[in-house]
């Protein structure tokens, strides 16, 4: 069991790390000098004055957002057109000559890319050329955790805007800060880190050598430890190679794995803290830190407790016991079974998604915890994104809390009235909606289909656990993780297309909803402080957070998580 | 037109910064590590490339340590997972399939000495390494095909164990690689 400890020791660490990094994050935000000024300076002014930017021009929340949608759409074109012609790049560009994609395989990577999702139905060795490796999926991490960060500061700015004539802010300024003062940096480190350990950097093609006993094999590489940086810091998640973190050039020893667990949790983690700062409310951020770290225990706690426990069905052939237990397939041994099953978990709750381990080959229970992190999406969550989720859930909470003690629902000394409430009960649904609706669609198209097994070809693992494996894609998409089950075909025109609405409403729904909560809030007096007021920062708020979180979540998912997880693990298959 | 020119310009900027510069930077940095470990980390043997340090190999013979089992043969190029759920009757044919042939080939070994890790197939299909255990039982056949004596063999596996970061994060395990490149030079001392 001292192999659990080393999953808390490096949770630990990384949050030592946020508070530097977090306080570093709220000098930026706030315009404040920082000691890497005399270089990132100079680069963020160029990046307004050659696109003739005035970052200084301050927005409501609909430009704002329109804006940034703007150059969402010059994103997506990039990346399908690249996709869509990646067979027609040269040699040296392609040495592997990965070929173009359909249309609907272009279509849902460019869309999971642009929303942060990162799910691939496509296996980067064969699928993908070095230079869309590097100039479409890895400037599309950039570019989606830079507004993942924007949008973020954007409503704790609004959140602590004394002045109720005070506009949301520059996008620009907010978009360009995060890509250049904070994600260029910790990449670069991390980036250099990664070769450190191990992690390939190269743009020669595959190597072609025989192996120890003569026989001849290819084995693809490429420039790979520059990718793991920023799709560890953005909370993107896409692997350069099909198996993603448990591919030995990804993640070649537990010193990279550890750089990989470190580098995932740390922006979401700074994020908190930096809130604390720049609403000077140190007390508002601890308590947020701890729902968020509590959440992340309770769910994980279990998750590693049960794979652990081992697979029934392979005990039966009477082998050796191991420490950790027999559930290896799908598994690393540089790792082993539970330092990969908790760092399943953080990927599961911080929705980057980038795994260690075969989703497909859990313990059924397993699968619970994992969606339920998923799904929920603010136990730290994505960089930014994850405290839009817990501000829907703080102002549900804040508002059940109030009618409870019969007083005004009020947040941050502001008046929460109906239009608030409606934006997040909106949110807290509309994600959920989509998944159940799209797995509804995906059962019955295979239920009605004659025999599915070979004209559709969808699920390698049928029963429940096929009906887990579409869940849990669609949970994953709506909630920009990107991990799915490797059994599921995802390469046809169903599952391309099917995921996209889930992505688009999984990333954009939250967004919007965050913005008008926030920006509805930002003009109206400041309540004062009375001696009943609900105290945020207290333990009796934070465990009833906890309990609403739960509660919704159980409302929304234990019916679907019955048909998938719970039936194979009750005697299904 | 003209309100599409801005993020054009923005994006291209970008695109020049974060797709192709960042990249070159890390590269450049990378070049200048040891190891070759900008290009892998390839392993030779007598001036001869033979595989890369991480990245498992399909060792056949008696007289080498055989990794785990893989869901794609050891395809650098292809590599992959089962992706067989715990439950799936496949899972349990397959493990049983790799038991028998373990037993087969190792003739004196019992069930109750195998650990599961040989019985299954690795999340990268490219997994280097065993643990002590899996490499130990696999010694007695090994020094047969060899003609060394087993405690010499058992040893070699002993200092070829890497133990875990830092004394106590992971796993220990052994590179089957690097254990069978130590395993030909250990049989070559007359």
């Amino acid at each position: 069991m001292l192999d659990s400890l080393n999953a808390l020791l490096l949770v630990a660490l990384t949050a030592a790390l946020a508070l530097p990094v977090g306080r570093y994050l709220a000098r930026v935000y706030a315009g404040q000098p920082t000691w890497l000024d005399p270089v990132l300076g100079p680069l963020e002014r160029l990046c307004y004055r050659l696109p003739g930017l005035d970052p200084t021009r301050p927005m409501r929340w609909q430009p704002y957002l329109l804006h940034l949608l703007a150059l969402h759409a010059v994103w997506l074109v990039w990346a399908v057109a690249v996709l869509l012609l990646q067979d027609r790049l040269p040699a040296a560009l392609n040495p592997d000559h990965a070929p173009a994609m359909s249309w609907s395989q272009a279509l849902h990577t460019g869309i999971s890319f642009l929303t942060s999702t990162n799910a691939q139905h496509y296996s980067g060795e064969t699928g993908a050329a070095y230079f869309t490796q590097l100039a479409v999926f890895g400037f599309l991490q950039f570019m989606s955790a830079g507004t993942s960060l924007a949008v973020g500061v954007a409503v704790v700015r609004a959140l602590g805007a004394e002045d109720a004539q005070a506009r949301l802010g520059n996008p620009y300024q907010d978009f360009i800060r995060s890509c250049v003062r904070v994600l260029l940096p910790l990449s670069l480190v991390v980036a250099v880190l990664f070769a450190v350990g191990g992690v390939p950097m190269t743009l020669a093609g595959a190597a072609h050598s025989a192996n120890l006993e003569g026989v001849a094999g290819t084995v693809a590489r490429g420039p790979v430890a520059a990718f793991e940086a920023i799709k560890e810091l953005g909370s993107n998640g896409g692997g350069f190679f099909g198996p993603n973190d448990a591919h030995p050039f990804e993640n070649p020893t537990f010193f990279t794995f550890a750089v990989h667990h470190v580098a995932v949790l740390l922006l979401p983690m700074a994020f908190v803290v930096m809130l604390g700062r720049l609403l000077r409310r140190p007390g508002l951020a601890r308590m947020l830190f701890g729902v968020m770290a509590a959440g992340l225990l309770l769910l994980a706690t279990p998750a590693v407790w049960l794979e652990q426990r081992g697979n029934p069905a392979l005990a039966t052939l009477g082998v050796a016991a191991q420490p950790g237990g027999n559930q290896l397939e799908g598994k690393e041994m540089r790792f082993g079974v539970v330092p990969t099953t908790a760092y399943a978990a953080i990927n599961m709750a911080v929705p980057a998604g980038t795994i260690a381990g075969a989703q497909d080959s859990y313990q059924p229970a397993v699968e619970v915890p994992f969606m339920l992190l998923m799904q929920i999406d603010a136990f730290f969550g994505g960089l930014g994104t994850g405290f839009l989720n817990m501000l829907i859930y703080v102002v549900i909470a804040a508002f059940v809390a109030s009618l409870m003690v019969g007083r005004t629902p009020e947040l941050l000394g502001k008046k929460i009235e109906a239009p608030q409430m409606q934006a997040a009960v909106l949110v807290a649904v509309a994600g959920p909606v989509v998944v159940l609706a799209s797995a509804a669609l995906a059962a019955w198209w295979w239920a009605t289909t004659p025999n599915p097994a070979t004209t559709l070809g969808w699920l390698g693992n049928p029963g429940a656990h096929g009906f887990s494996a579409m869940l849990y894609e669609l949970i994953s998409a709506t909630a920009g993780n990107g991990s799915g089950f490797g059994s599921l075909s995802g390469n046809n025109p169903f599952w391309n297309l099917l995921p996209c609405l889930a992505m688009l409403v999984g990333r954009f729904v939250p967004i919007v909803g965050a913005l008008l909560i926030a920006a509805g809030l930002l003009p109206k007096p400041t309540m004062p402080a009375s001696l009943g007021a609900i105290r945020l920062e207290s333990v009796t708020f934070a465990a009833l957070l906890l309990v609403i979180i739960a509660i919704l979540g159980a409302l929304l998912f234990f019916p679907a998580l019955t048909l998938g997880p719970l039936a194979e693990l009750l005697g299904g298959r | 037109m003209l309100r599409i020119v801005r993020p054009v310009l923005l994006s291209g900027l970008l695109l020049l910064l974060f797709g192709i510069g960042f990249p070159a930077v890390v590269w450049a940095v990378a070049q200048l590590l040891p190891g070759g470990r900008a290009a892998g980390s390839p392993v030779s043997v007598h001036g001869r490339v033979v595989g890369f340090r991480y990245i498992g190999q399909r060792f056949r013979r008696p007289g080498y340590f055989h990794g785990r089992p893989s869901a794609v043969g050891y395809n650098a190029a292809g590599t992959g997972a089962s992706n067989l759920s715990a439950t799936s009757p496949a899972l349990l044919a397959a493990a049983r399939a790799h038991l028998d042939t373990l037993l087969r080939q190792n003739p004196g070994l019992r069930p109750a000495d195998v650990p599961a890790e040989l019985l299954t197939a690795s999340g990268s299909g490219l997994d280097p390494d065993l643990s002590p255990q899996a490499a130990l039982v696999q010694v007695p056949r090994v020094a047969r095909a060899r003609r060394l004596p087993p405690s010499q063999v058992e040893a070699l596996v002993r200092r070829q164990t890497t133990s875990p970061w830092l004394g106590f994060m992971g796993p220990a395990h052994v590179n089957v690689l690097t254990l069978n490149i130590a395993l030909d030079s250990l049989a070559a001392r007359p």
